[in-house]
């Protein structure tokens, strides 16, 4: 039971979407975009969120693509994480996707809703940061493309009325190897102890973190250190530690010592992995 | 139809097809215009007085009909102990504890007025653990507790922390010490955690204009509720009804009788009408009371070869912030203190202590898979440090008729069963001679544990319960009794015993699912895994009384003695001559012979029972007899370990318990595979979380974790029947107990795996991480 | 007051039309408009699938929807389905205890077995990730499910 009363809008186009949010804005509504609605429902629940008026974008048509276009995957926003699962375009996301949250969750979780969340480990940005994606946002002035890791520092910086309608990834990312763990504290449905995504291009491994600070994140610095071969892994992950852009997490899902532990296990196998295959 | 054509067989659930499709009731499943709704106000504070509550913006709000804080509530409800307010008065004690309530037009109007009050609080000192309230100096959480009103046996200790302490001193501890040649002493702890079962509670009450009573509550204990509800609000016990529809699982949790006060008050308020108390997944975990933590200290001693001398067992119970039924759980604990192992030499205090945390009340096994916990565990570092199979230091201690409990009450093969045999045959179906322990790879290792269970239900020495039926115009037969079906198949088991002694179609019993304590007869409570020992005796009662009626009857209209008569398949007929019968139906309602002379009436038939022989405690020495009976079995996991990261797999859990006799082996597993889960869930993963002011860290099923489908073993269920003389053909209480042997198998199987001594539950790779490495906490 | 909204919804094949808060969920709007109360309030947090209905056929947490974003799909509960294989499974294999979690078993259950008419136990596993049992050791409704598959096929009938 939500306390607090708001209206539903359901535009058609961005556009539409857009202008709607200023309108909204301008009349003191504090308007949101609602895309799966799963997180908005469940602060609003628990007061953690408030607002007069929610924006549903999931009818935009641009938000809903799902296909490859050249040598191009176009995901929407609005696609659900099942969705990207089923199609399976891009096997690390389906992988990390996979591990998010519970099925019957993912029927309703948008990929723009995960990635755009409050919630600090937005567990499928991990792929997208490892492909250098594209994100395609549309705001007062019309669309406009960036690349992720412009957007995407800690979290979603859009500006005030900005939706992000797709992200592009050149498909070749589709096609290297990769490797996934996420960790939990014990039940397989839970919020990661620590979630890394990886990926080998061009010899060099990439690596990317969610649960591990209080915010995703992929560090060039970091994967130079792992990426080391002629150093043991054990000195190249010491080295690495020395990078990580903010403490360890200490909270109920683990303590930073048992955190700390995990993540070196988990790194070496992700290397050894990585480094076993061509 | 021979004997045992029904009892023995695995006849489908009765409730199975309303549940199915979405048409069983639960409490929660009904509205009607002109509803009222009522929401809770809770603590944030785990120990803050409370300097004011401002309700005026609440009562200002459209949709608000009334407004109670603990003011309104001049008194102190608890089972033995009356130690609770049913909201805050002056001070609160835990995290959640209720406030206050309102009552409004809908239940978003319910919501927004709880919003809408504003309470000043002054934050106390916390007494987090059992140890802190135990620790010389420690703030009192109650400071009144001398002066609260006690029912026997509670003997809280004014000026202290604790509510409860519980003695067995039994044989001679000198004797027993100098005869041990081996000791082992650890401690033990096994965190608090919540029943959760998924139907949160949820209370609807209503008064009429004639004083009349109506309550409908998701209870375990409808006849308790209406006990209290008359003696605390001075109201007729004949005025009032109390109606318990399906129940959406309850573990114990049910049991208690707090918030069905609050709903009363509320329907008071709003003169009488009725009023919906529905309460959120936080507040049923936080606020509504608990499943209860324990540390232990175990000290055992032991000859070379294995032979258990000598116990001395200290059990601190963490009741939180009110005994409730803590108290009794301490008392429970103490009595079967040692576990399935016979001891002479026996001394234990079992304490129930007060925190700051959410208040516990009776879980599933009633303080038994705590202390088992610690005891098998025990057990298992005593095995390791003497040498011998652990399975074998088992069996040369398994208790068995003849030996005496830590109460001293001597056994007899019908109230023990075979300890003995349950481990035989779990040894076999775990294949235990392969070795408790396989190396699997560099990574991998597989280990097995073991832990055994035993309980005996303790009731209030006169638990009663009743049956009648009645028949309807086309023979069969309707059952009404006052048990509640929780799940765990009761009302099926009931009515297959009396097919079973009627010789009659399952499909011809018609059983009463909701519970109407005005017409249906009193069941003490639906706990303690009692229900078909004590329903079922009083139900085979009833049937022996309608079988004598039956050949009364017969026998006028057969022109033939009773004794010559036979009951079954819907007629009674001569024995020597079964072609010579009348059919049931056509004495339903009286006989009437073909000129219109009637004889007999309706069918009734009455039975009951009650417990009988059982005793108080003394209260220096433990002496007493508990219970009826005890339930006996023993327990197995397998594990697969990663020796890297101590992340684990749970490939198999066994049980083998000895039922008495299995009625129905379907329900009977289901409902131990059930507790199995339970238990590994508990071990594995489960427990509350505080913070340092006591606050709960995971109050909701996001951060609180159960065992889900993806999680579970190999489940292999087996049972042992020695019968229980007196219970309906030899059955046993069996509802609560898969769950009691497991965690410490679990421990024991993971203790194997690492090496090392698993003391501390959860046993979540982080814990077993860090108890490897010696941390202390 | 709270400002309510008039819409329809098409549940379980028929036409209904509710008087709601734009912030109400599904759940709440099915249970306390239209009497549907097998969709149950386990959590009203996405974390326990007792809520679960089909939205267009797909499982969705009743309690993670607002009703008023239905509007115009197809809503399937627990009370539209009739004599279903998968709700007979359940029944013959014990597969129910208190009873409070099995309708939203039965919906992922009926959902998949609609999608894929012989899941392996991965697949199982991944679309009853979601729903919490607390009285089963959940045996028994994997044993429903698997029985279900190996007779031909799921019931699509409504
Ligand atoms: C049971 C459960 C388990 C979970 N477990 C995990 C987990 O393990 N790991 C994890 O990472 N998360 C987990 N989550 C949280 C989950 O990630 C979020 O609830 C979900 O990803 C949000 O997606 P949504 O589409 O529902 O977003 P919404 O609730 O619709 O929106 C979330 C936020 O993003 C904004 N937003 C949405 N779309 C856009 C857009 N296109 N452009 C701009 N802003 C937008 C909204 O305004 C809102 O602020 C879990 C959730 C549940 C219910
Ligand atoms: S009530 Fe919806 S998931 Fe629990
Ligand atoms: S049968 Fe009770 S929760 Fe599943």
């Amino acid at each position: 039971m939500i306390s607090f009363d708001f209206d539903y809008y359901q535009p058609c186009s961005i556009a539409e979407a857009v202008s709607l949010y200023h309108q909204l804005l301008a009349a003191g509504k504090l308007p949101i975009y609602y895309a799966g609605g799963t997180e908005i429902i469940s602060m609003a629940r628990m007061n953690q969120l408030f607002t007069k008026a929610v924006i549903d974008i999931k009818t935009i048509p641009e938000c809903n693509v799902l296909h490859v276009e050249g040598s191009k995957l176009v995901i929407g926003s609005a696609v659900t994480l099942t969705q990207i699962e089923e199609s399976n375009l891009f096997p690390l996301l389906s992988e990390v996707s996979k591990r998010t949250a519970d099925r019957t969750s993912r029927n309703k979780m948008t990929i723009g809703g995960n990635i755009s969340g409050k919630l600090m480990y937005r567990e499928t940005v991990l792929p997208f940061l490892l492909a250098d994606s594209q994100l395609v946002i549309a705001g007062n002035n019309g669309f406009k493309t960036v690349s992720i890791h412009e957007a995407f520092n800690e979290r979603l910086h859009l500006q005030s009325g900005e939706i992000l309608v797709q992200l592009i990834t050149e498909q070749s990312y589709s096609t290297l190897p990769f490797k996934t763990v996420k960790k939990t504290k014990q039940s397989a449905i839970d919020y990661p102890l620590l979630t890394l995504a990886a990926l080998k291009k061009d010899g060099q491994i990439r690596a990317a973190f969610s649960g591990v600070c209080r915010f995703p994140f992929r560090l060039t610095e970091i994967e130079k250190e792992i990426s080391q071969n002629q150093m043991v892994v054990d000195e190249r992950i010491d080295r690495a530690l020395k990078l990580f852009p903010a403490p360890i997490l200490d909270d109920i899902q683990g303590s930073k010592e048992y955190r700390e532990f995990v993540l070196r296990n988990t790194l070496v196998e992700i290397i050894e992995w990585l480094e076993g295959v061509s | 139809m021979d004997e045992s054509m029904i009892v023995g067989k695995n006849h489908l659930r009765v409730d199975a097809w309303e549940k199915v499709t979405g048409n069983a009731k639960f409490t929660n499943d009904y509205t009607a215009p002109g509803l009222l709704f009522a929401r809770l106000v809770t603590s944030p504070f785990a120990h803050a007085k409370i300097k004011s509550i401002d309700t005026s913006l609440a009562l200002k709000l459209p949709g608000t009909k009334a407004v109670l804080t603990g003011q309104h509530f001049p008194f102190l409800t608890g089972s033995l102990l009356k130690d609770r307010p049913v909201l805050a008065v002056e001070k609160v004690r835990y995290h959640g504890e209720p406030v206050a309530v309102v009552v409004a037009k809908s239940d978003h109007e319910a919501k927004l007025a709880a919003e809408a009050i504003q309470v000043e609080y002054e934050p106390l000192p916390v007494v987090n653990t059992v140890l802190d309230a135990l620790a010389e100096g420690a703030p009192l959480i109650h400071e009144n507790l001398g002066m609260y009103k006690v029912v026997k046996p509670a003997a809280p200790e004014p000026n202290t922390n604790i509510a409860h302490r519980q003695k067995i001193r039994k044989g001679n501890m000198e004797k027993g010490w100098a005869n041990s040649e081996v000791v082992v002493e650890a401690s033990f702890s096994y965190p608090k955690s919540d029943h959760a079962a998924m139907e949160t509670r949820c209370i609807r009450a209503q008064i009429s204009a004639g004083g009349n009573v109506t309550i409908y509550s998701a209870s375990q204990s409808p006849f308790v509720i209406k006990k209290l509800i008359s003696r605390y609000f001075n109201v007729d016990a004949g005025k009032i009804t109390v109606h318990t529809p399906f129940v959406g699982g309850s573990f114990g949790g049910k049991a208690a009788v707090c918030l069905e006060f609050i709903a009363y008050m509320a329907s008071k308020a709003v003169n009488g009408k009725e009023v919906k108390l529905v309460i959120s997944r936080e507040q049923d975990m936080l606020s509504a009371p608990c499943h209860i933590g324990l540390e232990a200290k175990v000290k055992l001693g032991c000859t070379k070869d294995g032979l258990i001398q000598a116990a001395e067992l200290s059990y601190w119970f963490d009741g939180g912030a009110y005994a409730d039924q803590g108290l009794a759980i301490a008392r429970a604990g103490a009595v079967d203190c040692t576990g399935p192992y016979h001891i002479e030499n026996v001394w234990c205090d079992s304490l129930c202590v007060y925190t700051n945390r959410p208040y516990a009340t009776s879980f599933r096994g009633f303080g038994h898979s705590e202390l088992m916990f610690a005891i098998e565990r025990a057990i298992d570092m005593m095995a390791k440090k003497l040498n011998i199979d652990p399975l074998v230091l088992r069996q040369k201690n398994a208790i068995r008729a003849g030996n005496t409990t830590p109460t001293q009450v001597v056994l007899t093969r019908s109230n023990i069963g075979s300890l003995i045999k349950c481990l035989s045959r779990l040894k076999e179906i775990i294949n235990w001679d392969e070795g408790a322990r396989i190396e699997i790879d560099e990574n991998k290792v597989r280990a097995k544990g073991i832990g055994c269970l035993w309980k005996a239900p303790t009731s209030a020495p006169n638990a009663t319960s009743g049956a009648v039926l009645s028949f309807n115009n086309d023979g069969s037969v309707n059952l009404s009794i006052g048990a509640v079906e929780l799940g765990q198949g009761t009302k099926t088991v009931l009515a297959q015993i009396v097919a079973e002694r009627l010789k009659m179609d399952m499909s011809k019993v018609h059983v009463t699912m909701e519970v109407d304590t005005r017409t249906n007869p009193e069941h003490w409570k639906t706990v303690a895994s009692t229900a078909t020992f004590m329903v079922g005796n009083a139900a085979l009662e009833a049937v022996k009384d309608v079988i004598a009626q039956l050949r009364q009857v017969g026998s006028v209209a057969l022109r033939c003695s009773p004794e010559q008569l036979e009951v079954g398949y819907e007629k009674v007929y001569l024995k020597h001559n079964p072609n010579i019968f009348i059919e049931i139906k056509d004495m339903a309602a009286g006989f009437m012979f073909p000129n219109g002379n009637a004889v007999g009436g309706q069918l009734i038939g009455r039975g009951n029972f009650i417990m009988q022989h059982l005793s108080h405690l003394d209260p220096t020495t433990g002496r007493g007899v508990p219970g009826p009976t005890w339930t006996v079995g023993a327990q197995a996991i397998e594990i697969e370990l990663d020796k890297r990261d101590f992340t684990y797999k749970i490939l198999r859990a066994a049980s083998v318990i000895d039922a008495g006799k299995v009625i129905n082996y379907k329900t009977a597993e289901s409902v131990t595979m059930g507790g199995m889960c339970m238990g590994l869930s508990i071990a594995s993963q489960e427990g509350f979380q505080f913070d340092s002011n006591g606050l709960v860290q995971n109050p909701n099923f996001r951060s609180y974790k159960l065992m889900r489908l993806t999680d579970i073993p190999e489940y292999i269920v087996e049972f042992v029947e020695t019968p229980q003389i007196d219970g309906p053909y030899g059955a046993r209480g069996l509802g609560e107990h898969g769950v009691i042997g497991i965690p410490g198998a679990l421990a024991n199987s993971l203790s194997i795996a690492v090496g090392g001594e698993l003391n501390r539950l959860p046993l979540t790779p982080e814990n077993i991480w860090k108890q490897v490495r010696g941390d202390s906490k | 007051m709270p400002e309510k909204k008039m819409y329809n919804l098409y549940v379980n094949d028929e036409e209904a039309s509710v008087v709601a808060r734009p912030s109400d969920t599904l759940l709440h709007v099915l249970r306390d408009q239209l009497g549907l109360t097998g969709a149950k309030p386990g959590c009203e947090n996405g974390d326990c699938d007792a809520c679960t209905v089909l939205v267009d056929g797909k499982p969705i947490k009743s309690c993670l929807m607002l009703a008023i974003e239905a509007e115009g799909k197809h809503v399937k509960t627990i009370e539209g389905l009739k004599n279903t294989r998968i709700q007979k499974a359940f029944v013959e294999n014990w597969a129910i205890q208190c009873g409070y979690c099995t309708p939203g078993f039965i919906m992922n259950g009926f959902a998949l077995l609609n999608q894929h008419s012989n899941p392996d136990s991965e697949t199982i596993n991944d679309w009853l990730s979601g729903n919490l049992c607390r009285c089963m050791g959940y045996a028994e409704i994997k044993a429903a499910i698997k029985s279900v598959m190996t007779s031909d096929h799921a019931d699509k009938s409504s």
